[in-house]
């Protein structure tokens, strides 16, 4: 099983996040992370689903997605050179003894810290998958109160577009 | 300017529909009163699934696409194992349903369902107009879809108030769909690797499905085969594609198909799948599926491709034109190489069909429902359009009815709905008055839709019914007799109306047949009636079971054979 990082270029049309969700429950595919918002063109939204799956898997989700007529272009982001990134907001304990060292990591991480009371901050970090869940990992200890994360979304390296690339 | 249902009516006249099987209901009155002063031909089924069934029957007889009209709410939901069934057996449909006015969605409007939610996963896709201005435009994508690829049902939802808004009507001169441009054509050098691969292979199969059917590659594909020297397996779907009665064809595979086409695929050395999706009715257990074999797979559909079985030479392209692309090269290559270790495959073969055909008591005195098909395949001379209900029924269709082209033989193969082969052969008649239409049904079965025989005689469809009457839900009796110890938990059917007086009833033509001598002469009687509906309620042995028979999940070496 692997964590597979598809980008699907979509007519920005009605139903077509419950046809491409519909698709994936439907099937028994699962999905991980999905993201979903209009590109510069208004009519054309861009989707980055991340899914987990062996070889077979993966090819099915890829054709059947593109068997969908609202589906335009559908590529395998992770078989390409490209960058991916997710952003959290982690709420976590840290009093006045604690604070420092969670401001240290979170500096590290190379984070913000955008709120803070006697008790708490709330960290903004992005990031590639690897490095959230290193922080999460890191910031445990403290104690987590949320987090709430966006999906992951990844565009190809080079000057063409995502969906160009091969 | 027009009215939404002027535009509605307008464009279905310009993509040629001249039948359409619909029922009215609140939101759709609109719709009706412009239908009113239409040439198009109505047909007012008794339920809504009936005329959804009909006009897949319609569509699947002619090549054409089928239309449907159901109201919002229960009339749409009514057709929605319809829709399921196009879906299944990739048939084109373009089916209308009415939706309240735009205002009210959402509310839970009386007569509100959201049919475009609820059927998702079984379109291959769907509108809701929300403007009408683009009304003719969808429609014209519709039909587009629906028919071009692997085709499907297209399901577009009317809101009262866009049907009653006013627009200018235009035709668009073509569909602009950047999503959506399925391969006509294959890959060359795919095809050739297809073709250096059989050129070397001893023991190879063609095994084709519903593709060929829907593609209309008989023609191609005999010429192929006979150049080639391969013997044909058909999956059950595709029976039709190729001539039942060539001597390259050796049958269908899978659950009840016969003994040498199980054999056939259990062990070649090359197979060409064409058109057909290795649906685990036709593969049995997938290990046991032709493990030596090296695959080629020609499908409209890439994600039919390397779904259930892994594929070596993938062609993804319409069975005709790839078949069509393949003839241009076949001369290439050399097809007397390995001609006699053919000649010897084939041999083989039929020395496998000798050695167990599909076969029953033909000694009993008591009707056997396959002396029913193989009669009405007799007086018929193989000609007639065969629907089939679902079950025994259906696989004694399929076993004792040899077939000879496509659009001959319909039905539910993916789906294997109950109820579906009568209204379909209403469908079927009307696209085809000149030929015999026969339903081979069940007694379970055919109660499912019969009150569909009002459509027939209102409209003075001559369709002929053959129910195979055991009073049982005969494969579930079967089952329950071979995998749990003969308890026959709740298919017994003993009680049932007497059909001759139902058919009366309804203004049909009846008859019971209840002696084996009297089959052919019901079935020569039936052919007399030109102006109504015949429903033939043959008696039947009860216990009779269908052999062959590969259990569920189990391969073909397990197959269970007819007890002499």
């Amino acid at each position: 099983m692997m964590r597979h990082t598809i980008s699907v270029l979509v007519e920005n049309k009605f139903g077509v996040l419950s046809r491409i969700s519909g698709l994936f429950s439907g099937r028994g595919y699962n999905i991980e992370s999905l993201s979903v918002n209009r590109t510069t063109d208004e009519s054309v939204s861009i989707m980055t689903i991340v899914t987990m799956g062996d070889d077979r898997v993966v090819e099915q989700i890829i054709k059947q997605l593109r068997k969908l007529v609202n589906v335009i272009r559908v590529r395998n982001v992770s078989e390409m050179d490209h960058i991916e990134r997710e952003m959290i907001l982690v709420k976590v304990h840290a009093t006045q003894r604690t604070r420092p060292d969670v401001f240290n990591i979170v500096s590290t991480f190379r984070g913000k810290t955008v709120d803070i009371t006697n008790e708490s901050v709330v960290i903004e970090l992005t990031g590639a998958n690897d490095k959230i869940l290193a922080f999460l990992n890191v910031m445990e200890p403290y104690g987590i109160i949320e987090v709430v994360r966006t999906g992951a979304i990844a565009i190809g390296r080079g000057s063409k577009m995502t969906s160009e690339m091969k | 300017m027009m009215t939404g249902a002027q535009i509605l009516i307008e464009s279905l006249k310009r993509e040629g529909v001249d039948l359409i099987f619909g029922y009215p209901g609140g939101v759709l009155l609109g719709v009706y009163d412009t239908l009113y002063d239409s040439d198009i031909t109505h047909i007012l089924p008794r339920h809504e699934q009936g005329g959804i069934h009909a006009a897949e029957g319609y569509a699947r007889a002619t090549g054409k696409v089928g239309v449907c009209f159901g109201t919002s709410g229960p009339g749409a939901t009514n057709l929605v194992t319809g829709i399921a069934n196009a879906h299944m057996d990739s048939i084109p449909m373009v089916v209308f349903t009415g939706q309240v006015a735009t205002s009210l969605i959402g509310g839970d409007a009386f007569q509100e369902a959201d049919i475009i939610g609820i059927t998702r996963p079984i379109v291959k896709h769907s509108y809701m107009l929300t403007n009408v201005e683009e009304t003719a435009s969808v429609i014209k994508e519709a039909f587009h879809i629906a028919r071009t690829g692997r085709p499907g049902p297209v399901v577009i939802d009317l809101p009262k108030d866009i049907m009653a808004a006013k627009a200018k009507f235009e035709w668009p001169e073509k569909v602009n769909l950047t999503g959506y441009n399925p391969t006509v054509k294959g890959h060359l050098g795919q095809i050739k690797k297809m073709l250096r691969l059989l050129e070397s292979a001893k023991k190879p199969v063609i095994y084709m499905g519903g593709g060929v059917v829907l593609s209309e590659a008989n023609e191609e594909l005999v010429k192929f085969s006979e150049i080639t020297g391969v013997p044909v397996v058909s999956s059950f779907l595709g029976l039709g594609g190729f001539p039942g009665t060539h001597e390259n064809f050796v049958g269908w595979l899978g659950m009840h198909g016969n003994y040498a086409s199980n054999m056939a695929v259990s062990d070649p050395d090359f197979i060409l799948a064409i058109g057909t999706r290795f649906s685990d009715r036709s593969t049995g257990r997938l290990d046991g599926f032709a493990p030596n074999a090296k695959i080629a797979h020609i499908d409209v559909d890439p994600a039919s491709i390397s779904k259930n079985v892994q594929i070596e030479v993938p062609i993804v392209g319409d069975c005709k034109a790839v078949l069509k692309q393949a003839l241009g090269e076949i001369d290439k290559f050399n097809w007397d190489k390995n001609a006699s270790a053919r000649k010897e495959w084939r041999e083989q073969i039929k020395a496998w069909d000798r050695e167990h055909p599909f076969d029953y008591d033909r000694t009993a005195d008591i009707i056997k429902p396959q002396y029913v098909v193989e009669t009405i395949y007799k007086v018929t001379e193989g000609d007639a359009i065969i629907t089939t209900e679902v079950g025994q029924n259906q696989m004694w269709a399929g076993q004792f009815y040899k077939f000879k082209r496509p659009h001959q033989f319909i039905s539910s193969g993916g789906l294997g709905t109950m109820g579906y082969g009568f209204p379909a052969a209403i469908g079927a008649k009307l696209g085809c008055p000149d030929k015999e239409v026969f339903d081979i049904a069940g007694d379970g079965s055919f109660m499912m839709n019969m009150q569909e025989i009002c459509t027939a005689v209102q409209n003075k469809v001559a369709v002929k019914v053959a129910i195979l009457n055991n009073r049982y839900l005969g494969m579930i009796r079967q089952w329950q007799n071979m995998f749990f110890n003969d308890r026959f938990s709740h298919c017994d059917l003993n009680c049932q109306p007497d059909f001759v007086k139902l058919a009366e009833a309804f203004g049909a033509v009846g008859m019971r047949i209840d002696r084996k001598e009297d089959v052919e002469a019901a079935i020569r009687e039936s052919l007399k009636v030109k102006d109504k509906p015949v429903i033939m309620d043959f008696t039947v042995d009860r216990n009779e079971n269908v052999f062959p028979m590969i259990p569920a999940g189990a391969s073909v070496s397990e197959m269970l054979l007819m007890q002499k």
